[in-house]
C-alpha cells in the first residue's frame, strides 16, 4: 500500500470516530474510556511482529516486553469495561439484593 | 514501495474485519442496552488482530506443487510462539486480577495507568521498528537505511508514546494521591515547553536525512521529559482533560505506528481513540468554558479567588440529619446531586439507600450530573451504577437543569464549583461562564460537605453556603447519608 492509501484510510477512519463518539451517551464516558484504553493496544501487532522476528535480540526482547504490557491493557481493560457495563441496569427491574 | 515483505490479502482483509469490529465496539456504547455486545465485539477484534499477526508471522510454507507431486509443509516457529504465548499470558494474568480488584472510585487512576502502558509499548515497539526494520518491512533495499516516510512515522510514534506514558505517569500519582493534586509551576515553563516541543519536531526532521541512533534516543527522552513537564503544572480539577488527552495521545501513538507498519487495524483504532479522546477533551472543556489551551497550558486553581477570605463570618444555617430526613420526606420531588466528594467518601451505596427510602415514601428522586463532576468522563454515572441505581433516574446538566424551580429539595453531596451560581452572575470568578446546576432555584438546598473552610478546586467561595434557603450538613457525606437513612426508618 502507499502511502496516500493509508493516509486516506486514516482521514476516514477519524470521520467514523468522529460520529461514532459523538453518539456514545455521556453516562458511558468511563467505559468509553476504558475499551478505547483496551483497543488502542492493538499495537500488540506491531509487538508480536518484533517478538517473532529473527534477526535482532534486541528487538525480539523489547517486542516480547511490549506483548507483555499491551497484553495487560488488553485484558485488563475488555474486562474492567465488562465489569463496567454489566452494573447499568434499568429501572423496575429488581436490582440484586 | 515495500517490495520486501509481500502482503498477504487475506491477512490484509482481517485486519479490516478487526478495525470494522472496533468501530462496532464504539458504536455500542451509544446505549446501556447494546454496549455488552460492543464490548464483545471489540474482543473478537482484537483476537482476530492478535491471531492474523501470529499466522501470517510465525507459520510460513514451502509447499510447492510440481506436476503431480506435492512437497514441502507449514512450519511453525515454535519457540517464538511459546515465549509469546508466556508472555500474553503473563499480561493476561496482571490485567484480569487488577480490572476485578480494582474499585469503581480509583476508576480514573486504572484508566491513567493503562494509558501509560499503551504509551510505553508504543515505545517499545518503535525502539524494535529501529534496531530490526527488516522485520517490519521498512527497510530499503537499496541504501541498507529505514525508508525516509518511515522515519517521519517512526519519530512521531515514539514521540507521541513516549509523552503519553511519562504523562500518565504523573497524572496517575497526581490521582492517586502519591502527589499532590495542587499544580505544580516551574517558572518560565511555557518558554521550556515550547522550546522542547520544538527541538522534537526538528530533530524528527532531521531524522529523516540521518537516520543515527543519537538522534532516535534524543527524540525519545525530549518526548519522555515534555510528558512529565506537560502534567506536572495541570491541576487535580483539570484532570477529567487530562486523562481524556491522555487517551487521545494513546490513539495518535498507535495511528502512528500503524503507519509505519502499514496495518489497516492499528490505523482505524488509532483514528477512532484519537477522536475519541479528543472529543471527550472537548466535551469537558466546554463543561468548563475554559480552551483547551488554557487548561494545558496549566495552573489553575493555584491562587485561591479573591472572595475565598470573607467568607468565615457570613452567617449560615446547620442542619441535622433529622432535619434533612424530614425535609426531603415532605417532599414531591428530590433531585441528587453528587460531585467528587461523594466519590471519596464512598457514600454511593448509602445514598442509593437513602433514594429507595424516599421512594418508597411515594417521592420522585432524580439524580442530576455535570460533566465534570469526578475526575474523568462519565465518573459519577459509574459510581451510581455500582450502586444500583437505576441509569434513566440518573441526567445530564442540561436535560434537569429546567427542573430544579419545581423541585423541593436539591440534594448536593461533595460537589461546589458545578453548583456555583456566581458562574453565571460574577464576571470576576474564575469559574464565571461555566455551565452550572441551577441548585438554589429549588425550595429547599440540603448542601453535604466536609466543612465551612474548604472551597472547591477552583478556590472560590459558593453563595448557595449562604442562602436563606440553605441548610448546610457538616460531615462526612457517607456518615451523614446513613444518619439521615436511620432518621428515615
Amino acid at each position: 500500500m502507499d502511502f496516500i492509501a493509508i493516509l486516506s484510510i486514516f482521514v476516514l477512519a477519524c470521520c467514523v470516530g468522529y460520529y461514532v463518539v459523538w453518539s456514545v451517551t455521556p453516562a458511558l464516558h468511563t467505559p468509553l474510556m476504558a475499551v478505547t484504553n483496551a483497543i488502542s493496544s492493538v499495537i500488540v501487532v506491531g509487538a508480536l511482529i518484533a517478538g517473532a522476528a529473527e534477526g535482532s535480540a534486541t528487538a525480539k526482547w523489547l517486542g516480547l516486553g511490549a506483548v507483555v504490557l499491551a497484553s495487560v491493557n488488553i485484558f485488563g481493560g475488555f474486562a474492567v469495561t465488562e465489569r463496567m457495563l454489566a452494573m447499568y441496569k434499568k429501572k423496575d427491574r429488581p436490582a440484586a439484593k | 514501495m515495500h517490495e520486501a515483505v509481500a502482503v498477504n490479502p487475506w491477512a490484509a482483509l482481517a485486519y479490516l474485519v478487526a478495525g470494522v469490529c472496533f468501530i462496532l465496539a464504539l458504536r455500542g456504547l451509544s446505549s446501556p442496552a447494546s454496549s455488552r455486545r460492543g464490548n464483545r465485539l471489540g474482543m473478537a477484534g482484537m483476537a482476530l488482530a492478535v491471531g492474523t499477526t501470529l499466522v501470517t508471522h510465525l507459520f510460513s510454507s514451502n509447499i510447492v506443487v510440481d506436476a503431480r507431486q506435492v512437497t514441502g509443509g507449514l512450519q511453525v516457529n515454535a519457540g517464538a510462539l511459546g515465549e509469546i504465548f508466556v508472555a500474553i499470558l503473563i499480561g493476561a494474568v496482571i490485567g484480569i486480577t487488577t480490572a476485578q480488584r480494582i474499585k469503581m472510585t480509583d476508576m480514573p487512576q486504572l484508566v491513567a495507568a493503562f494509558h501509560s502502558l499503551v504509551g510505553l509499548a508504543a515505545v517499545l515497539v518503535a525502539v524494535a521498528a529501529f534496531a530490526n526494520p527488516g522485520a517490519f518491512g521498512i527497510l530499503d533495499a537499496a541504501t541498507g537505511h529505514i525508508e525516509p516516510v518511515s522515519r517521519i512515522e517512526m519519530g512521531l510514534g515514539i514521540a507521541i508514546g513516549a509523552i503519553t506514558f511519562s504523562g500518565s505517569v504523573i497524572a496517575f500519582l497526581k490521582l492517586n494521591g502519591n502527589m499532590s493534586g495542587k499544580p505544580i509551576l516551574l517558572p518560565a515553563r511555557h518558554v521550556i515547553n515550547l522550546g522542547i516541543l520544538a527541538a522534537i519536531l526538528l530533530l524528527i526532521a532531521y531524522f529523516v536525512t540521518d537516520d543515527a541512533t543519537a538522534v532516535f534516543a534524543a527524540i525519545t527522552v525530549l518526548s519522555f521529559v515534555i510528558g512529565f513537564l506537560l502534567i506536572v503544572p495541570i491541576g487535580g480539577a483539570d484532570m477529567p482533560v487530562v486523562v481524556s488527552m491522555l487517551n487521545s495521545y494513546s490513539g495518535w501513538a498507535a495511528a502512528a505506528m500503524g503507519f509505519t507498519l502499514h496495518n489497516t487495524a492499528m490505523i482505524i483504532t488509532g483514528a477512532l481513540v484519537g477522536s475519541s479522546g479528543a472529543i471527550l477533551s472537548y466535551i469537558m472543556c466546554k463543561a468548563m468554558n475554559r480552551s483547551f489551551i488554557s487548561v494545558i497550558a496549566g495552573g489553575f486553581g493555584a491562587v485561591a479567588g479573591p472572595s475565598g477570605g470573607e467568607s468565615i463570618d457570613r452567617p449560615w444555617k446547620r442542619g441535622s440529619a433529622e432535619d434533612a430526613a424530614f425535609l426531603m420526606g415532605q417532599a414531591e420531588q428530590v433531585i441528587i446531586v453528587p460531585g467528587y466528594g461523594m466519590a471519596v467518601a464512598q457514600a454511593q451505596h448509602a445514598l442509593r439507600e437513602m433514594g429507595d427510602l424516599l421512594k418508597k415514601q411515594g417521592v420522585r428522586v432524580k439524580y442530576a450530573i455535570h460533566p465534570v463532576a469526578g475526575r474523568m468522563p462519565g465518573h459519577m454515572n459509574v459510581l451510581l451504577a455500582e450502586a444500583n441505581v437505576p441509569y434513566d433516574d440518573v441526567f445530564e446538566l442540561e436535560d434537569i437543569n429546567g427542573e430544579f424551580a419545581q423541585t423541593d429539595v436539591a440534594f448536593v453531596i461533595g460537589a461546589n464549583d458545578v453548583t456555583n451560581p456566581a458562574a453565571k452572575t460574577d464576571k470576576t470568578s474564575p469559574i464565571y461562564g461555566m455551565p452550572v446546576l441551577d441548585v438554589e432555584k429549588a425550595k429547599t438546598v440540603l448542601f453535604i460537605k466536609r466543612s465551612m473552610g474548604g472551597v472547591g478546586y477552583a478556590g472560590v467561595d459558593n453563595e448557595v453556603f449562604y442562602m436563606d434557603n440553605t441548610m448546610m450538613l457538616l460531615a462526612d457525606a457517607k456518615k451523614t447519608v446513613e444518619e439521615i437513612v436511620k432518621a428515615m426508618g
